[in-house]
């Protein structure tokens, strides 16, 4: 019964692992801009959460109207700001600008926030559980951790094939001269498609907080767990980012229920194997 | 003489440290349809895009209705009411053909093109409206990106080799409804490989030759030797 456990709360920390993965995934798609900075952007979203809360009391959760909208702005005007100047033929001056920015943002969170550990604190649902079957426990916040990740991405793929906005960020992605020529400003969708982003970031970061304690140095750790996911799904394939954080996290409950240490050991080798054998990943998107 | 709607004065562009056009001027008068011949590599195609915005130009090189625009983003161009149909056609693979044609007058310039005008130019689109746009034949790929350029409601369209890669009665077609196309006073700018196909069209052309115009005037008014020579850059026999 420890192996259906481990593989349970597998499944559901995956839903952690998949909204780290949707951003990059979203911005690898509609403007190739591989952002080295993503795990710090979640952890400086868990950190803007933890202001927010403590400055107004409001419930970890409930801090998202705040901390959701600030994102977003943030990540418009980084984009237009910063990375809409990098982007262009060659793609390493965007991988090493967003490099930049991560130096930065842990350093300056450091400088800020100290390298003390911090936690959010959502009260007693953090500790609320029921009994799926006998021997199975399901916490509330990992069970609404994954089914708000079910959401997001549900979400993201309303945007990407319902909307107007979605088909902006495919028409650029397909061919940005012809974009320019449907009136397309393609630097403000490459903003819209961060804003997008980094309001899923949000997200993110305040799961992270609440699930765990976090510090300034954390962020590049979710950033090889986002790729990871990613790439065992497929790139460009949303459903796909959700399955590998899944197969992420499962992995990584085996190896841990063989032996703690093996933890991130195990979810490593999962993501080497499907490198090996599938790397396009498991669901790689149908080319047309 | 009515006032230009377009003039174009002594255009010179540049794609990296190569010249392709060495001061080329033209005036196109509303509703006039204007075809641009020329050998590979000549600029015709530079010419267009350079219209379009999506080759740089000094500002003070091109005029619309009086206004300089020449360099402009070709997102504010297209805003003026100036079209594309790309040479190749350059639909997006990941949309639909609804899509294409709604992005296509997404910048919302009213007038008489809608999705329900374009479906009744082109009623095959209607039936194939979910497909993926690369899954049609290469004509009505073609007709998908007349009709994307439509949906923007241009006062002027530009027409790059509307008849590249496709079968000679597809071409002959897709001409036929070309004075439909334009029908409601549309001004038109038409690169052709098909030099006797584009004069029979059009009230004016502009033959270019390396990057220089070698010949304009009417149609008529040249024998095919005269226009023969301007395009290859012989002498006149």
């Amino acid at each position: 019964m420890n192996w259906v456990n481990a593989i349970v709360q597998g499944i559901l920390v995956g839903g952690l692992y998949a909204l780290f993965a949707a951003g990059l995934s979203l911005i690898f798609g509609v403007m190739r801009l591989v952002n080295i900075a993503h795990g710090d952007l979640i952890i400086l979203a868990a950190y803007v959460a933890l202001v927010v809360v403590q400055l107004t009391g409001l419930h970890p959760l409930a801090s998202l109207i705040a901390v959701v909208p600030l994102m977003a702005a943030f990540g418009y005007a980084l984009q237009r700001g910063i990375l809409n100047r990098t982007l262009g033929k060659d793609i390493l001056p965007p991988l090493l600008v967003t490099f930049g920015l991560s130096v930065i943002l842990q350093n300056g969170l450091l400088q800020v926030f100290t390298a003390d550990s911090r936690k959010l604190n959502a009260g007693a649902m953090e500790t609320m559980s029921f009994n799926a079957v006998a021997g199975i426990n399901i916490g509330l916040m990992p069970l609404l951790m994954f089914l708000t990740a079910v959401a997001v991405i549900a979400g993201l793929q309303f945007v990407f094939y319902r909307t107007a906005m979605g088909r902006a960020f495919r028409a650029v992605s397909d061919d940005k001269e012809t974009a320019r020529l449907m009136g397309l400003d393609n630097d403000k969708v490459y903003a819209a498609a961060m804003a997008l982003c980094l309001s899923v970031v949000a997200i993110a970061g305040i799961f992270l907080a609440i699930r765990s304690n976090f510090d300034p140095a954390l962020g590049p750790g979710r950033l090889i767990f986002g790729f990871e996911a990613v790439i065992i799904g497929g790139l460009g394939n949303l459903w796909g980012t959700l399955a590998g954080g899944v197969i992420l996290g499962v992995a990584q409950g085996i190896g841990a229920q063989i032996d703690p240490g093996w933890q991130l050991l195990a979810g490593h080798l999962a993501f080497l194997l499907v490198l090996a054998f599938r790397p396009k990943g498991l669901f790689p998107r149908i080319e047309g | 003489m009515p006032e230009a709607l377009l003039e174009v004065r002594d255009l010179k562009a540049f794609y990296g440290d190569f010249q392709a056009l060495h001061g080329v001027s033209l005036a196109l008068r509303p509703g006039e349809m204007l075809a641009l011949i020329g050998a590979n590599g000549a600029g015709k195609t530079t010419l267009l895009k350079t219209i379009c915005g999506l080759v740089a130009a000094p500002r003070e090189t091109i005029r619309w209705k009086g206004e300089a625009i020449g360099g402009l983003p070709a997102n504010d161009i297209v805003k003026r009411g100036i079209a594309l149909v790309p040479e190749g056609r350059r639909l997006f693979p990941s949309l639909s053909v609804e899509e294409n044609l709604i992005l296509g007058g997404a910048m919302g310039r009213s007038g008489p093109w809608t999705l329900a005008a374009v479906y009744a130019m082109f009623p095959v689109l209607k039936e194939k409206r979910h497909a993926p746009s690369t899954s049609l034949s290469g004509g009505q790929q073609q007709m998908v990106a007349i009709g994307r350029a439509l949906m923007s409601n241009p006062e002027l369209i530009l027409l790059d080799e509307l008849s590249l890669g496709l079968a000679p009665i597809v071409t002959r077609d897709i001409y036929a409804m070309l004075p439909d196309i334009l029908g409601h006073g549309m001004s038109a700018i038409l690169v052709e490989q098909d030099v006797t196909r584009a004069l029979a069209v059009s009230q004016h052309f502009i033959c270019l030759q390396e990057g220089r115009v070698s010949l304009e005037g009417q149609p008529a008014a040249f024998t095919r030797e005269r226009i023969s020579a301007a395009y290859f850059g012989t002498a006149p026999t």
